[in-house]
Order: C-alpha cells, then structure tokens, then sequence
C-alpha cells in the first residue's frame, strides 16, 4: 500500500530544497497500517513520511510549540484541521510566519476501532478502494464499507474545503464552499438528545460520562484547550481531579470543559477520537454550537480569523439571560 | 494435575449466579459499544468472554483507581484519626487473560515487599482468580516477548478454556480448588480423552495463531542481560528519547489502561466536615506527578515520557531479577491518541528480529 501520495511528498521536499521551510510536521507510519503517529520530519527522514486515510489526528495544537521554534514548518493540514489553526490564530496561541500551511485534501479517515467492532480483528494492512476497504488481517481477508469505518468526526465532516492555506497540494479538488459531506446535519445527535426528559437525558449522561478514567487525553489532544496549566491540574483549586471516587466530578469535569471551550470549539471530533471509553463526548460540544447558532445566529468557529465570536462581544440583539428559563427544562 | 470440569457455554450464567451466591463475582461486562471492563455481576449483566482485553486492565480489582486511606476528623484542638478502610470482602475475579494474570505477580513485587501495602495485600488474599485462555489474540498482543503462554495462563487460581461449547475448568491452588468444591452441582468432570482433546486442540491453535502475530518476533535483547544497571546511563541519555516523545500529549490514557502501572498520588481532602486522606492513581505523564515542595523533578515531557519506558524496561528489571513490568497486553498500542507506545520504543532502541 502506497502511503504518501508522490505529489505531497516532492511538495514537500521542494519547500525544504527551495528553503522555504526548514522541517515538516506529517506523520510516521506504525507497526500496522493504522497506528500512524504525528511527527516533524527534516530533509534528511522526509522518506518516512506518510500521509494517507489512516492519520486522523488533528495536527494544529502541535503548531502551538512548533510556530514558537526556530525556523519555519510546513504542515500537511486536512480541510477540518484549518479550522482548529484559525482558531488559534485569533486566541494568538499560533505564530504564523513560522508556519506554512500545506492544505491536503482529505477522503475522511478510517477508525480502527471501527472496524474491530464489526468484528474485524487481528488488522495488518488495508486496501482502500473507493467505498470499499479490503482489511488484511491475521484471520483472513476482511472487507467493508469505507462509510462503516470512518471516524465519528468524519461522518459529521463540515466539508472538504480548508479555510486556510498557503499552497494546497491538489487545487484541482479543493471546492468553492465548505458543505457538509454526509446527507444528515451534525446536529441530529443533539437534536435526539434535546427531544428526551430530562431524566433520560440525564441517565443517557451519566451511563456515558461515568465510565471516564479521567486520563485527559480529551483535553490535552483539544486544540480549544490550550491553557499552560489547566485549573483541573492546579492542586490549590480545591477539587481533586486525579481521585476518580466519585464518577459526579469526572461529569462534572467533561461539563465545564464543555463551557470553558464553546464558542471556540471548531467541532474538531478529536475529543471523540482519543476517548479510550468510547464516550460520544463531541455531543457536549455540539449542543453548545447549536444553541449559539439558534441564540446568535449561525458561527462556525475557525471560519476565519477576523469575524466577532459570539460570546465575547456584545450586541443589542444578544439573547437575555431568561432564555435560559424560557428554553428550561422540558 | 488437578481434575478438570466443565459446563456448556449456554449454562455459564448459572456458574455466575452459583459463584455470585457465595463471593462477589467480578468479571468482563459490556461497558459502552463494543468495549467491556470488569464489573460486579448481577443477573442483568451483558457478560462479554469473547472481548479479549477489557479496557482498564483487572489491576483495577487489587489496586483500585482510588481509595480512601484514612479519614481526619477535627474538633478545635483534637484530631481524630478514621479507620474507613473498605474490609475487602472476598471476591472471584473471572475471565482474567494471561497478560492480566501475569501483571498481579508484577504488582506484589512492588506492593507485597517491605513495606507491606496492607490495602492491597488483603485484596489479593480475599481474591480468587479464574483466567481463562485466550483464542483470537489480535495484532497487538505480544505476551510471548515476555514468556507469557496466553493458551495457558498462569498466576491465576483457576484456569478456564472456553470452546463454542463448553467452558473447561481446571483448579491450580488452594484457592482454586476450594471455589470448585462451591461448584460441584454446577460443574461436571470433564471426559479424560475427549475434552482434554478439546482443551489441547484449542491451546495447539492459539499457539499457532500466537507464532504468527506481527509482534511475536519482539525482542528486548537490548535491555536485557546482568549489566543492566551499568547501562542505565546509556539508555537514559539516548539520543532516541528526543524524537520518541514528541507526538506524546502528555495524557494518561497509556499509564490508566496498562496493567503494571503502578505508581500512586496521595492526597488530603478537605470534606468541608473533615479531612479525607485517599490514594489515586497518578500518571508519570502527567505534570504534577512527584512534585515536592521545591518543585518537579521532571520538568519536561520528554523527561515525563521518558521515565515511563525506564520504569518499565530499565529500572523494574534492575531491581526485580530481570523481570520487565511489561505483560505485552497492548492495551496502549490500541489506546494511544497518537499511537505512541512501549513497541516503538523497544524498536527505536534495536528490539527488531533477533
């Protein structure tokens, strides 16, 4: 299986050559076809560079530290990782004279785990083709529907447009406008959870939220959450976040990361992703988006790196606080 | 040999319910879509034998994510000191996979040495372990690196073989054969010839499909032999740690899912109406972790992430004969956010075919 395509790679090495970058931010292939891992290449080890429907991870909150390092880097961003990059643009967390922007298309990526849970196990390899996905595995040929696998922040994808670039590596598929790839709104999710009781709406939390371990792998991968030091980390805060006795604080925590992060969220699904639970905790995220949508009118954080986000500045037509008991519970 | 028994697959709830009725019985339940963890059973639990890791390792059982140690209670000038610790009733931990069976013996090295832990001591005295072998290993499994036989797990109390029909069940201790005397309505003698065949069959295919995994050529060569402690310094200035901990978020997603881990934080907590002394889990990845008065001794990732693999490859066996604190289970090959894990380090340090 090729893993990079040849035009992204000679891109690539034509930026270092030309002198234009000194070093690139990619990923390295693994010990199976999935387990890629994100890593900064130079012109000597850009031969391990790979970039195909296996590397998912959101590469923008590396950009953090690599844009405060010497030099300039390129990195391979995928259509939703600009999002995540605006946004950091505008909280000024991104330096982005040191950064080029290396837009790559992207067919949505394929989740492992996913697969295991169609009772695909023991992978090793994968052919893609099309819609299809031919897993070699130590139990044989296993095919399925590419659609069957993808990522959840896949099957809600905002589009294949990148909203930020400085050279796209294949302009010829970049669209005018970002649509949605899939024929159901990513709000469907929220929506079902909103159309229950209170009381179911709470058990559905609490059976989802209470099996959290409490690693912060959801935090530390949000490229939202880029505090220098959370308050969950802060011993002095008086809640002991690393005691995991009662499953109360762990929903507590997922809460308020929820708020401390709606109006930047991008809806980046890495959360989702990284979750060794499995807990759909891009829900949390999503409702916030819809109810700044249905409150503010229509943001999409990371669009761009100009427009007023709506919960930090204020206008006459802004919601009062009632509508919290208007809406209430149902 | 013990004597070996049996019960047919669709009866084991009825082994459950016989178990359950005299000792608590923890074992994999589907916790969430497609995933199980070990909980307590009840008549209503969606048992899953055939999950082949559960999410949090069965440490969890001897060693649990957190517990209160003492409690404080202050009256102006008095201080009384609370003995709430949890009694530990006795408990069957079932279904426990040879990498899980092999992590306990790990964990006593450290926990059973002077100076006992005595909270984890009672729990390991009032747990009965029933292991049961594994038959579809998946690629990230690499016990055999560390002479793990998942086919036969040792460690246990009990060791159970589970075919499309039957559960075979052999008691190996003391314990062991006590729990099967509580199961003599509920389990019959196996047949000397045919469901040892079984048994034998199943194991001679798990070992064939265990020659074959992709890592079972893994090999630790480099942080092996007697001189280990004098190549400490080699391996911990490495230039390969400053490329290997780059991608790492600093998360605890590997420490929380990885059967050896061992490393706790205590802490006091103010109730409000009194103090709580509890123990935690703590992550060597995490910030805050061994953080004195002055400061962190480490203050960097690549130091945090660093010390994880030295722990596990270098310093465990150092002290320990030899023995790594790694059981090959591959729960972080499969739960790293950015797939980062023990066998890329191994392989970045020469851990390639032999």
């Amino acid at each position: 299986m090729q893993r990079i395509n040849d035009d992204v790679l000679n891109k690539c090495r034509d930026l270092i050559e030309n002198g234009t970058c000194d070093r690139v931010l990619a990923w390295e292939e693994g010990e199976f076809c999935y387990d890629v891992t994100p890593a900064v290449f130079t012109g000597d080890t850009l031969g391990k560079m790979i970039y195909d429907d296996f590397c998912a991870a959101n590469q923008s909150k590396y950009l953090i530290d690599e844009s405060h390092k010497e030099g300039r880097i390129a990195a391979l961003l995928k259509p939703c990782d600009t999002y995540s990059f605006n946004q950091l643009l505008k909280e000024n967390r991104i330096k982005r004279e040191n950064v080029y922007v290396l837009g790559v298309p992207c067919d949505g990526k394929i989740d492992a785990e996913k697969a295991r849970g169609l009772g695909i196990k023991g992978i090793l390899g994968a052919e893609i083709d099309g819609d299809t996905v031919a897993f070699e595995t130590i139990y044989g040929k296993k095919t399925c529907s590419k659609k069957d696998v993808l990522h959840e922040k896949c099957l809600s994808c905002k589009g294949k447009k990148h909203m930020i670039f400085d050279e796209l590596t294949d302009p010829e598929k970049e669209p005018e406008t970002a649509v949605p790839e899939n024929g159901t709104s990513r709000f469907d999710g929220v929506s079902k959870l909103e159309n229950m009781t209170a009381e179911e709406r709470f058990r559905f939390w609490r059976g989802e939220l209470s099996r959290c371990i409490r690693c912060n792998a959801c935090r530390n991968v949000c490229p939202a959450c880029s505090c220098r030091q959370c308050v969950f980390d802060n011993p002095a805060s008086g809640v002991s976040s690393k005691a995991n006795t009662n499953d109360f604080e762990e929903n507590l925590y997922h809460i308020i990361r929820a708020f401390h992060v709606a109006g930047r969220c991008t809806d980046c699904g890495e959360c989702t992703r990284v979750c060794p639970e499995n807990i759909p905790l891009h829900l949390l995220n999503r409702k916030f988006i819809k109810d700044i949508n249905e409150l503010y009118g229509e943001y999409q954080a990371g669009y761009d790196t100009a427009l007023d986000a709506p919960l930090t500045s204020y206008t006459k037509q802004d919601a009062e606080p009632g509508i919290v008991h208007e809406r209430g519970v149902r | 040999m013990s004597k070996m028994y049996k019960i047919s697959k669709e009866r084991l709830d009825e082994l459950y319910a016989a178990v359950s009725a005299v000792k608590s019985l923890y074992l994999p339940v589907r916790s969430g879509e497609n995933q199980s963890e070990f909980k307590k059973w009840s008549d209503q639990s969606d048992v899953c034998l055939d999950s082949l890791n559960t999410v949090k390792s069965a440490k969890e059982l001897f060693f649990p994510q957190s517990e209160n140690l003492i409690s404080f209670k202050v009256s102006g000038k008095d201080i009384e000191l609370v003995e709430d610790r949890d009694p530990s009733e006795p408990f069957v931990l079932f279904g426990v996979r040879a990498c899980d069976a092999k992590s306990f013996s790990i964990l006593d090295s450290v926990f059973l040495s002077d100076p006992v832990d005595t909270f984890y001591k009672s729990r390991r005295e009032n747990g009965t372990v029933v292991t049961l072998a594994c038959r579809a290993p998946e690629e990230t499994c690499f016990c055999g690196t560390f002479g793990i036989d998942a086919s036969d797990p040792a460690g246990g109390d009990v060791k159970t073989w589970l075919t499309d029909t039957e559960l075979y069940w052999e008691a190996v201790s003391e314990k062991g054969e006590e729990l099967t005397k509580l199961l003599t309505g509920i389990l019959s003698e196996a047949d000397a010839d045919a469901d040892t065949k079984a048994v034998d069959d199943l194991k001679k295919n798990t070992k064939e499909i265990l020659a074959r995994l992709p890592l079972a050529d893994l090999k630790l060569d480099y942080f092996s032999g007697d001189r280990l402690n004098e190549k400490l310094n080699d391996v911990f200035y490495a230039p390969q740690w400053q490329e290997l901990y780059k991608s790492c978020l600093g998360c605890g997603t590997c420490t929380f899912v990885c059967p050896t881990c061992q490393c706790y934080d205590i802490r006091d907590f103010d109730t409000g109406h009194g103090i709580k002394r509890f123990r935690c889990w703590d992550s060597c990845m995490y910030s805050d972790f061994t953080k004195m008065a002055h400061g962190n001794p480490r203050t960097s990732q690549l130091e945090r992430f660093r010390q994880r693999f030295m722990h596990k490859l270098v310093y465990y066996p150092a002290n320990n004969g030899g023995e790594y604190s790694c059981v090959g289970c591959g729960r972080c090959l499969a739960k790293c956010p950015v797939s980062m894990n023990i066998v890329k380090v191994i392989k970045a340090f020469g851990g390639e075919k032999a």
